[in-house]
């Protein structure tokens, strides 16, 4: 039943091993860095309030949104000082973990 | 009363309690593909080995209207028995009876029959096969699970234990299976999860079908949850029939021996090892020609199969085999095949079987979804399970053993008993083009060729170091052996260890990483 897929190679310290690999390791995601001017989800859930909008400055600490999840309001509040570019979802929208809900200018 | 009448009453109450939830319930488990709790118990058991206890169990609840209600068995059928002739206790949860929710009698049941289990030092076996916690008993459901889960940990180590999933095992219930030694699952019968499909639909809005999120493939191949993977229940019970042979009623026995029998001559090392230590082989292919019938019992076959685990016998005597696999992922050490090899090598450990280790591994891999992951801590684990274990450690580096890796699978350092090396292991930091890169990046950088003067520095390293002679002669290799001694040698390394005893400093436990 684990399909044996044809040969490929696979490089550890500079050696090209001849190889088969495992669905679980075709699957895996590449790194992406994190932008510290993306705000994004970190919880999957529904999306209950807005406080901002774009082109207003907010300051760290200020309330951004209510993200409910679990059965818990979570007010997600602002990582940094700076101007709202975006806001990628609306009230009501049901966002995956990692979804990007608002971006800083 | 007379003995007629008395006997006509026992036989009405028998016959009453073993008809289980009743023909319509019995048609429906039926048309899932599934069998009967007692049909289940029959055909693992040998032949009338059965003997049943606690058949008249009920249950005492009296809210929601539960006193009317009459579960025949309390939903679990319960007793002792044999397979291939070596005693196990064993349950059985009755999914026709009230779903084969657990309730405070069932859950009784089930511990009654664990604890003879401990007592008799035999191994137990678990079939579940159940809805879950019986809602109208409330509390006392809950510390029926409770009380299993207390004895499933007391047991660990101590009596060998076998979960089977032969239905849905959800919620807190599915932690039982996860406490012990083996799980099998069936294609398309087990379900195992945490939160259902439904809980994740409404809470996170992610819509997935209970197969694709606990069924049997998922838990072999992706969680590696379970262990053991059928196509049918009849399967599955015949792979627990070769299970049982293999390992010890309990910590204190050694597995009983079998006739030994000679590797069969179609499986020949010199055929399955390639002389370019980058290309691959079937490990497996390795072991079917040193051990006993080439009969080699794999456990979590389908998952991490870049390290092979599983039983095989040499001269009739049960071993653990830890191999790497260089058919897949060049059969590098990481965070998953950490976790298998580490839980084998304890298995192995508590039950007195001995542990031989095949090595050739290029190392750990690489990636940042592998060190996120935490492959520092689970890849902690096989050095602390091998650096435990006491019974017989026997190791064969077979080709390549490479830096972390080579510590870590059962080196002379971490307490192996007999190191044997073949002629083509290279026992170094690194690969030849790895350290060559590193060492002579000067001269390579500066030289009017690099790509040449590369080339001819990694045929001086690999000239020099890619060999096992250094380590041996660093006493590292008790013996440099050829393929075709193997098998001798490891006959003889088990004998002369059989009774091979050494202790570690006194401890309340250890404090493993996980």
């Amino acid at each position: 039943m684990t399909e044996r897929k044809n040969l490929t190679s696979l490089v550890v310290d500079d050696t090209v091993y001849v190889t088969t690999t495992t669905p679980k390791f075709e699957r895996r995601k590449p790194y992406v860095p994190g932008d510290p001017r993306h705000v994004v989800a970190f919880i999957p859930g529904v999306i209950q309030k807005i406080h901002v909008a774009p082109g207003q400055a907010v300051r760290w600490g200020d309330g951004l949104l209510v993200l409910e999840a679990m059965k818990m309001k979570n007010d997600l509040t602002s990582p940094r000082h700076g101007v709202i570019k975006a806001i990628h979802v609306e009230v009501g929208a049901m966002v995956a973990k990692g979804q990007l809900l608002i971006e800083f200018e | 009363m007379n003995l007629r009448t008395r006997l006509a009453e026992f036989f009405k109450r028998k016959e009453n309690a073993v008809q289980g939830g009743g023909p319509k319930a019995i048609e429906k488990q039926h048309a899932q593909g599934k069998l009967t709790a007692r049909a289940r118990i029959t055909a693992l058991l040998d032949p009338q080995s059965f003997h049943e206890c606690d058949m008249f169990v009920e249950h005492k609840c009296e809210d929601f209207g539960m006193d009317k209600k009459h579960f025949p068995g309390d939903g679990v059928v319960t007793g002792t028995g044999k397979i291939q002739g070596h005693p196990v206790c064993i349950y059985a949860q009755d999914f026709t009876v009230a779903g084969g929710s657990l309730g405070l009698m069932h859950a009784r049941k089930i511990t009654k029959i664990m604890d003879q289990a401990m007592k008799l030092g035999v191994p137990l076996i678990g079939i579940n096969d159940s809805g879950g916690a019986r809602i109208q008993e409330g509390v006392n459901s809950l510390a029926g699970y409770g009380e299993i889960f207390f004895r499933n940990t007391l047991a660990s180590g101590v009596i060998p234990q076998i979960s089977v999933v032969l239905g849905p095992c959800a919620g807190g219930a599915v932690y039982s299976p996860a406490l012990t030694d083996f799980v099998f699952v069936v294609d398309k019968i087990s379900k195992m999860f945490i939160t259902g499909p439904e809980v994740i639909k409404t809470v996170l809005g992610e819509e997935i079908s209970m197969e694709e999120l606990g069924g049997a493939r998922v838990q072999v191949e992706i969680s590696g949850n379970a262990h053991f993977y059928a196509a049918s229940e009849q399967e599955c019970f015949d792979q627990i029939n070769r299970l049982v042979t293999f390992i010890p009623w309990n910590n204190k026995k050694k597995a009983d021996p079998y006739p030994a029998a000679l590797p069969k001559p179609e499986y020949s090392l010199e055929r399955v090892i390639p002389a370019e230590p980058t290309q691959p082989y079937d490990v497996r292919d390795v072991i079917r020609a040193i051990f006993d019938g080439s009969d080699f019992f794999e456990v979590q076959e389908h998952w991490a199969a870049n390290i092979v685990v599983g039983f095989a016998r040499l001269k009739g005597e049960t071993v653990g085999i830890v191999a790497n696999q260089p058919l897949v992922l060049a059969g590098v050490l990481d965070v998953d095949s950490s976790d298998k090899a580490a839980r084998f090598i304890r298995f192995c450990d508590a039950f007195n079987i001995p542990l031989v280790t095949l090595v050739d591994l290029p190392g750990y891999l690489p990636g940042v979804d592998q060190e996120h992951a935490g492959v520092i801590r689970h890849g902690a684990k096989i050095l602390y399970a091998y650096s435990e274990a006491t019974v017989p450690k026997i190791t064969v580096i077979l080709r390549k053993a490479y830096g972390g890796g080579y510590i870590a699978m059962c080196s002379r350092h971490l307490g192996a008993d007999f190191l044997f090396a073949w002629p083509t292991a290279e026992i170094a930091v690194m690969g030849p083009e790895g350290a060559a890169n590193i060492i002579f990046r000067a001269e390579i950088a500066e030289a009017a060729d690099p790509a040449a003067m590369r080339r001819q520095k990694v045929a001086e390293y690999t000239e020099k170091f890619a060999n096992p002679f250094i380590a041996a002669a660093n006493g590292h290799v008790d013996a440099v052996i050829s393929p075709q001694e193997t098998r001798g040698f490891l006959i003889h390394a088990l004998e002369i260890s059989a009774h091979k005893s050494e202790s570690r400093p006194a401890k309340k436990h250890g404090v493993p990483p996980s």
